[in-house]
């Protein structure tokens, strides 16, 4: 007589069990905090106090109103110059990393490529802005090399907002690259060498394509941080223009108007939904 | 790193929180919950209270009356004793229930500037519920090495090229508007639906002018490193607090008149500690506790019970402007409040001036 084997039943038992506190974490965390600002963005703010009516008037409100389109499209034109900056500048890095720096050396190079996350978010966009202003260190370089005649500020507009974002970000998708470049097996170059490729060849046909999982989930997660990003813009932008983050908290702090500030953040979501949609065939873990 | 800072820093606000949580209840020692603004978080001024009654002060800092009335919705009744708030939000929270009575015997009215006792928002039906305790402008800040101090006093020539890239603007809605108000010869309660409008195309051409526009710590940041040479909506509190290193700054109230800005202290009628939440009443509005609120290191702003003028130094009464509060205070219109349905219209159009 054999030992019964596990029936499917007692599988799937022990399977949603140890599934259990990662689906209790993300119902309590995720799924229930999402649901109530879903609800609350169908409510609507009248007066000092919040109407409990299901509507869609705070969704109207928003798309009626250019000034709040127009921080959602700032928001993505910011988002995607950031991201396509942040991978152009990344991925030499982690090449380099990869590739070039003997191997003993890559950990002590890795912990300096992520040094800058050891540092408070918020200090370091004021230390930017030490950097970019008027009198900082950027404008009294430009005047001692010659370059400019006089103080010359950087700060307090789209592109400082931009260089505060590709600092911290480039040090994300470097990582990810890296992972995925060091796991590519050196035969996969040589092969491509016998076969008569030179190396920019090899590199487009082979590495790159092998390395776009990498890429993508480091673009995707620059996508996602950047575009809920608040602290950035709002310190190295210098309100010249408002990104939808910033419309947001507005709302909130301003007005206390919480429906129209989770409808908002539901349109967000919504946007980061279909970028993950776009982006979904290369997220897959196992391949980075 | 200030408070405000440490509070965006996720991890920093939770560990913080959680050692508001979880340590605060172990404290054998009384305990005093005051939700404050930043400039009660100085040590100088809470220090010496907490010696004299052998107690300890939690302190919540909040920016925002909303925001204020937001976390107490989300608190239990009594977790909070003491209440720094907007002079101008005083009537609807009184009116909300939130407030007790704070007895006039108790607090020293005859030494306050008459001017700022604002009893028309402190006292309903005849009970006082909070009391002035600072006050200051939204006015004009500037660095007196890079521009005409005298220019300063008309409010029209930020509206001229001459300044043209080197203003900032502090980003209040409230003040702000109420500035362009008198700048347009309005006063600041006569801002109605129809003329924003008006004031809308005054607030592009003020952004045509500016180099930024930023809260707090961003705009005073652009005037201390030069980004920006005038901060308008600025006063005493941007600059007071900044011109032992840097003298070069300073304020004016123009001509066209100042907005003031006041702070009141008021108790929690959910309070479990009425006694000792009166004591620091008390004690803040001594001349001794109002010298150290005055010249807070968050910022600086003039203390309502005149006789402050007895412990400040000559220096820091000059930094204030001590001897022109009369003029000033004559000449100064308080904050516009304006009904739900104007401020939410007032908001659109700062969000477009934000946009533009």
């Amino acid at each position: 007589m054999t030992p019964a084997a596990p029936g499917p039943g007692r599988g799937d038992a022990r399977g949603w069990g140890l599934l259990a506190p990662a689906l209790l974490w993300t119902v309590a965390f995720f799924a229930m905090p999402l649901g109530v600002m879903g609800v609350y963005s169908l409510w609507r703010r009248v007066g000092m106090t919040v109407v409990t009516d299901f509507g869609l008037a705070n969704y109207v409100d928003f798309f009626a109103k250019s000034f709040f389109v127009e921080s959602l499209i700032n928001s993505l034109e910011v988002t995607v110059v950031v991201t396509v900056v942040s991978v152009l500048l990344a991925y030499p890095l982690a090449w380099i990393l990869a590739e070039r720096v003997p191997p003993r050396w890559q950990r002590l190079a890795l912990i300096l490529a992520i040094l800058p996350f050891w540092t408070s978010y918020v200090v370091r966009s004021y230390s930017w802005l030490l950097v970019l202003s008027e009198g900082g260190i950027l404008s009294g370089w430009l005047q001692a090399l010659g370059v400019v005649d006089g103080p010359v500020s950087f700060a307090n507009n789209r592109g400082a907002t931009v260089i505060g974002f590709v600092h911290f970000f480039v040090m994300l998708l470097t990582l990810t690259i890296y992972a995925n470049l060091v796991q590519l097996p050196a035969n996969y170059r040589k092969a491509a060498a016998d076969l008569g490729a030179g190396p920019v060849r090899a590199f487009i046909h082979v590495i790159l394509p092998l390395t776009l999982p990498g890429i993508m989930v480091g673009a995707f997660l620059t996508f996602v941080l950047c575009i809920g990003d608040y602290i950035t813009p709002q310190i190295l932008g210098g309100g010249r223009e408002l990104l939808l983050p910033q419309a947001i908290v507005m709302q909130i702090s301003r007005r206390s108007d919480f429906p129209m500030a989770s409808a908002m953040a539901m349109i967000l979501m919504a946007v980061v939904s279909l970028v993950y949609v776009g982006f979904a065939r290369w997220l897959k873990l196992e391949r980075v | 790193m200030t408070f405000s800072e440490r509070m965006k820093n996720p991890v920093a606000a939770a560990a913080l929180i959680a050692g508001l949580v979880f340590v605060g209840p172990a404290q054998a020692v009384e305990e005093l919950n005051a939700l404050v603004w930043c400039d009660h978080t100085d040590p100088k001024l809470i220090e010496p209270f907490e010696k004299q009654f052998g107690v300890k002060v939690n302190l919540k800092e909040y920016e925002g009356t909303g925001n204020a009335l937001a976390i107490v919705e989300q608190s239990k009744p009594g977790d909070w004793d003491v209440f720094v708030i907007d002079g101008v939000d005083v009537p609807r929270v009184a009116d909300a229930g939130l407030l007790a009575e704070i007895s006039r015997d108790q607090i020293p009215m005859g030494d306050i500037f008459p001017q700022v006792r604002m009893e028309d928002v402190t006292v309903r039906g005849g009970k006082m519920y909070a009391v002035m305790e600072k006050f200051g402008y939204n006015v004009i800040a500037y660095n007196k090495t890079k521009v005409d101090p005298a220019d300063m006093r008309d409010l029209a020539v930020l509206w001229s090229d001459k300044y043209k890239g080197r203003i900032a603007v502090y980003d209040y809605y409230i003040p702000v508007m109420d500035l362009v108000a008198l700048k347009m010869g309005m006063k600041p309660s006569d801002i109605a639906a129809g003329k924003l409008p008006a004031m809308k195309a005054e607030l592009f051409k003020l952004k045509e002018n500016s180099s930024m526009v930023g809260e707090v710590v961003a705009s005073t940041t652009a005037l201390a490193t030069g980004e920006a040479d005038i901060l308008v909506g600025g006063g005493e509190w941007a600059v007071s607090v900044m011109q032992a290193e840097n003298p070069d700054l300073d304020w004016v109230l123009p001509d066209q008149g100042g907005i003031l800005w006041s702070q009141s202290l008021a108790i929690f009628s959910a309070s479990k500690k009425k006694g000792l939440a009166l004591e620091f009443v008390k004690y803040v509005m001594s001349p001794e506790g109002q010298a150290r609120l005055a010249t807070s290191s968050c910022f600086w702003g003039m203390p309502a019970n005149r006789r402050a003028g007895e412990v400040l130094t000559a220096a820091e009464k000059a930094s204030l402007r001590w001897d022109e509060q009369d003029k000033f205070l004559a000449k100064s219109h308080r904050y516009f409040v304006p009904d739900s349905e104007l401020d939410g219209k007032m908001l659109d159009v700062w969000t477009e001036f934000l946009q533009h």
